[in-house]
């Protein structure tokens, strides 16, 4: 019971956030809804009119929506990839920033598959993947992935939810209305923190750890076979699958960064996160940028060093064309996080935060190059074309639901965030006894 | 009213080409059952009046109503079923070809098709710098290892026992996953409603027709003209003999006027496959441009300024540009 009564004061400290929402905080919900109101408009438009409305044609037949529905499963990553190794090899500093690696994950993980259905033709379509699913198309992996996956992170959210839900229940001078109230209660399943809950508690939280990683791992891998399995010129790569992967949590640990920033600041968590933990995971941005640096540059140099002619070709491209986008991706995406946290003068929160700002951008501009100039440089050269339909450029419409999408995961972040403490009030300032050995044994 | 005899003496004459293609009238004889089935079925036609002379089997010539020979459509389940006994494939004769553009403009007749598809292309080809360029035509290869058919998810595009890649629009999600798995860039998607889909005709995946928003669909080698014992639009419309339809097991292929032995042809003119290195197996095989009956710029003259401006890109013409500049 210690437990419960030594956390009061800082579920005291972060009552507000759940209590009350601010002006501006009101203002910035209001935002976020009218940009998703946009995203429908345009939703509807597209709807209504076809998909003639999106910059795709007859080459580029994935755009924006391929490229969003890659970035958002990336930064998925965040809460598998970190918050459950971190979980698994017991790194103390992490738990005021887990809760939120988790949420990003979710959040995220819910978001990135609307993306593929804006691209699909007949959404109304969309149960033959069920009924008439073909176990040999990657789609259908994916499916399969992409749900188990859903499921796995959601349980695991859940279970290292559990012990601060309990908490806000018993915690009975939290103000807010009624139905909150009742919502914790139900969702804490009678959890009271008695021993053998917590072993069990964590014996299932250490072995969803584990899954979750092993999920996201294969997730991310399939998604990069549905690319590698074509024999597209700049797709058809064995490398796809692990650069798929780094990338993604790579991007993960970018929005993880951001995060921090914005919440700390918002709900005034400098007392719980501090600058160690923005140096911490910058470290990890930092190992993961040497990475995706590594498969970048071997996945460009066999390419261009043999020269085979289709290669040569899309090489050529993302030189000519595609030349700010590449150095801004591929160059600067990668020295930045290594120059700002290698050298240790350079490491403050700002910095770091800016780079993980250029990080999330160049991710984003790196799936694109994987996704567009491809699709310009086919094995037989576009001819007999319109003119019109040669380059891609995404419309109002794609970028209205990509905007749209970006609000989505700010106000569910947010909305989270007013429900459940953004830092797991919980495990903030013990664990539970026995939490050492429980997986030795 | 001469015109016409002379249609039917054509399409008389084409029918029993087919027919002899299709060995001693099994095409023929086929056709006279399957009406039959159909009549029987309920879906019977009327006589139009008119008698056409086919041959049986046992190869007696007799004379059958003209609607006898015109099949319902195919459905969506029996599409799935090539027909017995063939294995299709297609030859282009490349030194044929000065992109007269009638295989596409009859394409898009025959399957409906708004201005904007086009099932069939032409491409101005050069294979390097300094060899000679050469237009292409480019249907579907209705590969026998189709990437398009493995990458399906819902099992919309299907190969058949008669080699052909058919897509079901009926159940197509749309998902382009097919288009960007076909390294020849064959397949279209129906970006929107088209004023082209709404024909008052039964839905069959074997015609294309009518087309559906929102789905993928491709050159379908015709299987219903090859039903009633005609060659694909395409074949019957291009005024050189560029392309031959025909069989592989049987080893005929025809285009209309001339009918040769495939292997002869593919042997004697040194027949290949596109990108044949991709493993994807194609049906469809070219000549090789040599000894050409025209020049290659014949086929830039009297092009509609849109689809001339189409190859304004490629080198070829990017060069001459370059030359009359220079002048």
């Amino acid at each position: 019971m210690s437990e419960i009564i030594s956390s009061d004061k800082l579920l005291k400290e972060f009552a507000p956030q759940i209590e009350r929402t601010s002006l501006v905080g009101k203002i910035w919900i209001i935002f976020l809804i009218a940009v998703i109101f946009l995203g429908a408009f345009a939703l509807y438009w597209q709807i209504s009119r076809g998909h003639i409305v999106t910059g795709m044609r007859e080459n580029v037949v994935w755009g924006v929506y391929i490229v969003n529905f890659i970035f958002f499963m990336g930064i998925s990553y965040a809460g598998a990839l970190i918050s459950g190794s971190l979980h698994l090899f017991h790194a103390g500093w992490r738990k005021p920033i887990i809760r939120m690696a988790e949420f990003i994950t979710i959040i995220s993980l819910l978001i990135g598959p609307v993306f593929i259905m804006l691209c699909i033709g007949r959404l109304d379509r969309l149960p033959n993947l069920v009924l008439f699913g073909r176990i040999q198309s990657p789609i259908t992996w994916d499916v399969i992935a992409i749900s188990t996956d859903i499921v796995g992170c959601l349980l695991f959210l859940y279970l290292a939810l559990l012990r601060d839900l309990a908490k806000m229940r018993d915690f009975t001078e939290l103000k807010v209305p009624k139905w909150k109230k009742k919502m914790y209660k139900i969702l804490a399943l009678g959890y009271t923190g008695t021993a053998e809950q917590q072993i069990m508690l964590k014996r299932a939280t250490d072995i969803m750890a584990g899954m979750v990683i092993a999920i996201a791992i294969i997730v991310y891998s399939v998604l990069a076979w549905i690319f590698s399995v074509t024999l597209q010129p700049g797709w058809h790569s064995t490398i796809f699958g692990p650069y798929f992967v780094i990338a993604a949590v790579y991007s993960g640990s970018g929005v993880l960064i951001v995060a921090m920033y914005i919440f700390r600041k918002t709900y005034h968590l400098e007392e719980h996160i501090t600058l160690k933990h923005f140096v911490n995971v910058g470290v990890i941005m930092l190992v993961l940028a040497a990475f995706f640096g590594y498969f970048t540059f071997s996945e460009y140099l066999t390419k261009w060093y043999g020269s085979q002619k289709n290669d040569e070709q899309l090489i050529g491209i993302l030189f000519k064309d595609y030349y700010l986008m590449f150095i801004l991706s591929n160059y600067v995406g990668v020295l930045v996080p290594l120059i700002v946290v290698g050298f240790k003068k350079l490491r403050t929160i700002n910095n770091i935060t800016i780079s993980a700002v250029i990080v999330i951008i160049a991710l984003w501009l790196n799936r694109y190059l994987i996704v567009v100039p491809t699709l310009e440089s086919p094995y037989l050269p576009i001819q007999d074309s319109r003119e019109a339909w040669v380059h891609y450029s995404a419309t109002w419409v794609e970028w209205s639901l990509t905007a749209a999408g970006v609000a989505m995961f700010c106000l569910l972040f947010t909305l989270a965030s007013k429900l459940i403490p953004i830092v797991q009030v919980s495990d903030l300032k013990e664990e539970p006894k026995q939490v050492d050995d429980i997986y030795m044994k | 009213m001469g015109d016409k005899k002379n249609d039917d003496c054509n399409s008389r004459r084409k029918f029993l080409k087919l027919g002899l293609l299709a060995g001693a009238g099994t095409v023929a004889s086929g056709a006279l059952v399957t009406a039959g089935a159909l009549i029987a079925k309920g879906h019977g036609t009327a006589d139009a009046g008119e008698k056409i002379k086919v041959l049986t089997t046992t190869g007696e010539v007799m004379e059958v109503d003209r609607n006898f020979l015109t099949l319902a459509p195919v459905g969506r389940k029996e599409s799935h079923i090539g027909l017995p006994g063939r294995k299709f494939v297609m030859v282009i004769d490349l030194a044929r070809c000065k992109n007269a553009r009638k295989c596409v403009e009859e394409c898009q007749k025959g399957h409906n098709l708004s201005k904007d598809q086009e099932f069939m292309k032409v491409y101005l080809l050069q294979d390097s710098e300094k060899t000679a360029p050469y237009w292409f035509p480019k249907p579907c290869y209705h590969c026998d290892n189709p990437q398009c058919v493995s990458v399906c998810p819902v099992g919309a595009t299907y190969k058949r026992s008669d080699g052909i890649v058919l897509i079901d629009n009926e159940r197509c999600i749309g998902c382009k996953f097919c288009i960007t798995a076909c390294p020849y860039s064959t397949r279209t998607f129906s970006w929107k409603a088209e004023e082209a889909f709404e024909i008052d005709q039964p839905y069959s995946p074997e015609k294309s027709v009518p087309g559906v928003e929102g789905t993928v669909s491709k050159c379908d080698f015709c299987p219903d003209l090859a039903r009633e014992g005609k060659l694909p639009y395409c074949v019957s419309a291009c005024p050189m003999g560029v392309i031959y339809f025909g069989d592989i097991d049987e080893d005929v292929v025809t285009n209309g006027l001339e009918t040769y032995k495939f292997s002869d042809l593919i042997r004697d003119r040194s027949g290949y496959r596109h990108l044949d290195n991709l493993g994807t197996r194609p049906n469809v095989y070219y000549l090789p441009p040599v000894d050409r009956q025209f020049p290659v710029d014949r086929g830039l003259d009297g092009l509609d300024e849109e689809v001339r401006s189409r190859y304004d890109n490629t080198p070829y013409v990017k060069n001459l540009k370059n030359k009359e500049a220079g002048k």
